[in-house]
């Protein structure tokens, strides 16, 4: 799994690529738990890239999820695509996160 | 039933891709389609990662995974370890409904083998708890 960051406006874009497992899920929760203890507080995770996610990977999504809506910030989603939009189906995540097609349409929103 | 791949090894995280890997490798000699096969692993992952986690309460044990072919094309997928009894079905499905503040950290693994896989069934053999993984071939599930 691969991470990247960057900053469009006030919003901090998170790229993830690979394989969002057990063995990965809780560098993905240190990385944004880093960014919102610097003050970040409004994420778009960009997963068009992201192959695999098991339930370590949807806990890790829901904690920061917590976390950011208790410091008033938001996360949202785009480009989820194959097995991980399938997972986020069944795990009823498409009706509590907002999820956008794209990273333009996300940023549109926001 | 013909034996495809047995596998055993330490129950512990860094284990993970390896034995998750022996089932890729059997469901894609079968034929699988590329969609199946993360299907199968997530649902090898989440039974293997409980049994890391809960197990051996601390001790150290192995987990071994087998996979078979039975006569009616159906590849079973067992893993095994001699861990506390443990019938893992036995869980209360969680509450997939409820928002961002309500929504209980854990709880989908078990989810989601179920709603994965054609089958799933658990045994307890003498020292061994066995959780089966039942996929068809024939058909995907609905």
């Amino acid at each position: 799994m691969e991470i990247s960051v960057r900053k469009e406006k006030n919003i901090s874009v998170v790229s993830v690529t690979g394989r969002m497992d057990a063995v990965t899920a809780p560098e993905f929760e240190k990385s944004l738990s880093e960014l919102m203890s610097k003050g970040e507080k409004k994420f778009l995770v960009n997963l068009a890239g992201l192959e695999y996610i098991s339930s370590a990977g949807l806990r890790s999504i829901l904690v920061i999820a917590k976390q950011s809506k208790a410091g008033q910030g938001e996360v949202i989603f785009s480009g989820l695509r194959g097995p991980v939009e399938e997972v986020f189906k069944i795990s009823g995540f498409h009706s509590i996160f907002k999820i956008f097609d794209s990273e333009e349409a996300a940023l549109n929103q926001i | 039933m013909q034996l495809l791949s047995n596998i055993k090894l330490p129950a512990k995280i860094e284990y993970l891709r390896e034995l998750i890997s022996s089932v890729s490798h059997c469901a894609r000699e079968q034929g699988f389609s590329p969609e199946r096969i993360s299907e199968i692993e997530l649902a090898a992952e989440e039974a293997l990662v409980n049994i890391f986690n809960y197990a051996y309460q601390g001790n150290e044990g192995d987990v071994e995974v087998i996979c078979k072919l039975d006569p009616q094309d159906t590849l079973i997928i067992e893993i095994l370890d001699s861990g506390v009894p443990f019938d893992m079905l036995t869980l209360g499905e969680p509450d997939t409904t409820a928002d961002i503040s309500e929504r209980k950290v854990g709880g989908l693994g078990i989810f989601l083998i179920r709603k994965l896989m054609d089958d799933v069934q658990y045994q307890h053999e003498g020292p061994k708890n066995v959780l089966s993984l039942i996929v068809n071939k024939s058909k995907g599930k609905e």
